[in-house]
């Protein structure tokens, strides 16, 4: 109990400090523009490999990966941010991400075009989100930065599976099983 | 590590739950003195225990508990039916008490409240002494005196667990006469010094009447970890001055020269006492140093003993040791791929000995996660007598197969609906008396419990002689819900089954027990998600059976691996009925359900190929695997039977929370990932996304 409370005041000033300073960001293609995550979010990145689907999910769900015995979800950006799909190609990768779930430490996978590098941004130099103009829904970024001339979207994966418009996509599929069952047994109002 | 702390209340909840199953058995059987003697350990550990940690409130409350039941060991009260249920009272509100150090008002009331009840059936004489005065002194005659020589040293990180020497100390000096004299040669320089760390070592000379096991009990939390001494010093023997006890004390190695003249030089009283008495011959000593030795050797081999019974491990490192199994298990399957295709002798012959461990060793891992389901049917005594009471209602209950073994996951999981069916049984199934009597029953009711291995299952059922379901009242209540028409035709069972819809309450009084119905269908659901079934038997008049199936483990299931286009899927064996090719498709039909016939039978089929939209054309020849769910029977349409396949279930996370159909996932030889398939879960879904008129799960799986 106590370990993990010196871990998370380690952590909170470990951001603090870094806040002050610059954040280390690693930085992928996603449909031609440049995008980053906290290195600290991250785990580690993979070659693409084969993903298992699972029929009769969200579209935005890839699938799921074998990540040295666990089995780990993997997230189509591109589809959960609406863009244009792409084929695999050699320089598909999937970056694998820590997030916190429900207080649950999970690892996810994002499908990538292309992992670039890992940069310093000086936090001085990135900006607030735009209002307008970014593809990518303002909550889901912490950031935009400037790097060599291109500018990097920060993103924040935490804030994506927070989300409650993301959550609600997810419940869909048993909520709408839930209310057929409901109209088969001739709707009674037993659930409370 | 566990904190200390943690480790004494789950020590103390365990000791509780002792307390209870002795006190129901003492109810029972009021002569069973074993019993007496569980519920006086329980109390007394944890009285001593809660001292230590500074619960004293604790303290004090176990401590009257204890004067009145070892007065009950002693034949001087009689166990009552008040004295039972002062104690389990008493014994919740410990559980309570547990919970915090800063007790609550309402505790400290509730408490005060429980002993005023104690005492007018237990007379409180002379509270403090009682104690002191423990059984193991009864019968000694109490002028005996005896002089001991204890010594003791904490153990360095002693201070860090949270064991202080005060609380002993105390409980030493409050024995008798004492000197105390704390040595500390063993303090290093102040800049090597580590505050947490203990460095001292005590030694007390104890004039007492207690006996030396009662020394001992005050160590009784610390034995393993203090080195502890405690001897004896014979003072029947005169004769010999303190000098020579002291040339026997340096000679035994046991206490340092100057210690002693320490002793004898800055505390008079004892010397002189010692002097006076006088004090052991060498004899005497050589053979308190036998005795002693013997002692030690018999409380070393009990100590070993002891440490072989039980080991507390933490559940998680568990949970790591079946993940590890479970990649053995997937690399053995993997192995034997590749020795099937490189057909070279010596790596089949290394590949089934490893298959041999491998099995061998998960089914030990498995049997340590394994916990006998007699353990929760304390609890549900406890239930069936404080409801039985408060309902007037004369129950009793029965359990049969209490070591049965089942996953200790599938087993916490498992009380909450076992609680609810018992429930049920006791407020709608069995009679009030009268009513009983009147129908020409035994005025106690009975509600068997029992457990039994069968299979690869386990079979709970809860029976009771109760009334039975009406099935007139049910199918009317069923049809005012609206859950059923009158034109349906039911089979008993599935009107049975009725009662586990939700909204379905057939008593016509709410009550504080049950009757709201939203405990069935939970129940229901709560033990399909075990991966276990739920059936109900039942005569008018004659009671109620219901039997719960359930898998033995939750991890490692046989499945049967099939292929539709380049997609693996397993399904669970113990569902799978049979193979068949598909000769004839009923194209006819425009749901996804088809119909199959098998030797004159007609099974509906889904096919996964249109379920799942792989992609690719169907083959020419397609198989159906044919499976079954209670009396019910299905078909999954297939590519290919690839064949019978060992997996270490998966769970696909919160993300996939949402889609049923399936159980978890698996990682086959290739490294790849397959998904298991749930046949009840998923025909229910693809039913339901029939009736239901918006299917728009399907358009949206295309965009």
């Amino acid at each position: 109990m106590s370990e993990q409370t010196i871990a998370e005041t380690e952590l909170a000033q470990d951001e603090e400090q870094s806040s002050h300073v610059s954040v280390q960001v690693l930085t992928f293609l996603l449909d031609d523009e440049v995008y980053g995550v906290d290195i600290r979010q991250i785990q580690e990145v993979l070659e693409y490999r084969k993903v298992t689907r699972v029929p009769r999910s969200q579209p935005f769900l890839l699938g799921v990966i074998n990540l040295r015995g666990k089995v780990v979800p993997v997230l189509d950006l591109r589809r959960l941010f609406d863009m244009t799909l792409a084929e695999i190609t050699v320089n598909t990768c999937i970056v694998i991400i820590d997030i916190l779930l429900d207080g649950e430490k999970v690892s996810i996978g994002i499908l990538t075009d292309a992992v670039r590098e890992v940069v310093e941004l000086p936090v001085s130099e990135i900006s607030a989100p735009p209002r307008i103009g970014s593809r990518v829904n303002n909550r889901f970024i912490n950031g935009m930065g400037k790097h060599e001339g291109d500018f990097i979207v920060i993103l924040d994966v935490q804030k994506v599976m927070a989300d409650e418009e993301f959550n609600a996509m997810l419940d869909v599929v048993s909520d709408e099983a839930l209310a057929d069952e409901e109209g088969d047994s001739s709707d009674n109002s037993g659930h409370d | 590590m566990i904190a200390p702390l943690e480790t004494f209340q789950i020590e103390a909840r365990e000791h509780l739950v002792n307390l209870e199953a002795a006190l129901l058995e003492l109810e029972e059987q009021p002569e069973e003195s074993e019993a007496i003697d569980t519920a006086f350990r329980a109390i007394h550990t944890i009285k001593g225990a809660a001292g230590m940690f500074g619960f004293q409130q604790l303290t004090d409350f176990a401590h009257h508990l204890e004067t009145a039941l070892d007065k009950l060991r002693q034949g001087k009260l009689d166990v009552s039916k008040t004295f039972i249920e002062i104690f389990l009272d008493a014994g919740d509100l410990m559980a309570e008490m547990l919970e915090d150090t800063e007790f609550s008002a309402g505790q400290t009331i509730s408490s005060e409240k429980l002993l005023e009840r104690l005492y007018q059936i237990a007379p409180e004489d002379d509270p403090r002494k009682s104690l002191i005065q423990a059984p193991e002194v009864q019968g000694e005659p109490a002028s005996e005196e005896a002089i001991y020589r204890v010594r003791f040293k904490p153990d360095r990180d002693s201070f860090k667990n949270g064991f202080d020497a005060m609380p002993v100390l105390r409980e030493l000096t409050s024995l008798g006469t004492a000197e105390v004299i704390c040595k500390h040669e063993n303090l290093p320089a102040f800049n090597q010094l580590e505050p947490q760390a203990s460095y001292l070592s005590w030694e007390l000379l104890l004039v007492t009447e207690a006996s030396k096991d009662t020394l001992m009990d005050a160590f009784m939390f610390v034995a393993d970890e203090w080195q502890i001494q405690v001897d004896e010093i014979d003072i029947h023997d005169t004769d010999e001055d303190a000098d020579k006890l002291g040339e026997l004390l340096v000679a035994r190695g046991n206490v340092a020269k100057q210690a002693l003249d320490e002793a004898l030089g800055e505390k008079p009283a004892i010397g002189s006492l010692l002097k006076e008495q006088g004090v052991v011959q060498e004899e005497e000593v050589k053979a308190a140093l036998k005795e002693q030795q013997l002692t030690r050797k018999v409380k070393a081999k009990k100590q070993a003993g002891k440490s072989q019974a039980t080991v507390r491990v933490p559940a998680e490192k568990l949970d790591s040791l079946m993940n590890l199994v479970g990649e053995l298990v997937i690399v053995q399957a993997r192995l034997n791929q590749v020795s099937d295709a490189v057909n070279n002798d010596d790596i089949e012959g290394i590949a089934e000995e490893l298959e041999l461990l491998t099995t061998q060793m998960r089914d030990e891992t498995f049997g340590i996660r394994m916990m006998p389901i007699g353990s929760t049917f304390g609890r549900f005594r406890r239930l069936v007598r404080d409801l039985s009471s408060e309902l007037g209602k004369s129950i009793q209950l029965d359990t049969q197969g209490a070591d049965t073994e089942l996953d200790k996951v599938v087993l916490d999981k498992l009380a909450d609906p076992l609680i609810h069916l018992i429930r049920n049984s006791i407020d709608h199934g069995i009679e009030p008396t009268e009513d009983r009597l009147a129908l020409g029953k035994t005025p106690t009711g009975n509600i068997l419990l029992s457990a039994s291995h069968a299979d690869s299952q386990v079979v709970i059922t809860i029976k009771d002689d109760g009334r039975g379901l009406n099935k007139d009242k049910i199918k009317a209540k069923a049809i005012e819900k609206q859950l059923i028409t009158s034109k349906d035709q039911l089979t008993d069972e599935q009107i049975h089954q009725l009662i586990f819809e939700p909204g379905f309450s057939t008593a016509a009084k709410v009550s504080d027990i049950s009757g709201r119905g939203v405990g069935m269908d939970v129940v229901k659901r709560s033990i399909m998600e075990l991966g276990g079934k739920l059936s109900i038997d039942s005569a008018v008049g004659e009671g109620t059976e219901l039997t719960i199936r359930l898998p033995m483990t939750l991890a490692i299931i046989e499945g049967l691996m099939v292929a539709v286009g380049t997609e693996y899927y397993v399904l669970p064996l113990n569902n799978v009925e049979e193979c068949i090719e598909l000769t004839q498709s009923n194209t006819h039909a425009k749901t996804r359900r088809r119909i199959v016939e098998l030797r004159g039978q007609q099974i509906p089929y889904l096919s996964l190929r249109e379920w799942f939209e792989v992609p690719g054309d169907e083959p020419p020849i397609q198989q159906v695997v044919i499976t079954h769910s209670g009396s019910e029977r299905f078909g999954f349409c297939v590519d290919e039977v690839v064949g019978q396949y060992q997996t270490v279930i998966k769970r696909l996370g919160k993300l996939y929370e949402g889609v049923s159909g399936f159980s978890g996932a698996t990682i086959l030889g290739d490294g790849s990932v397959a998904m298991i398939l749930d046949p009840v879960a998923l025909i229910d879904s693809v039913s339901s996304s029939e009736f239901g008129e918006n299917t728009t799960q399907p358009i949206r799986m295309q965009s």
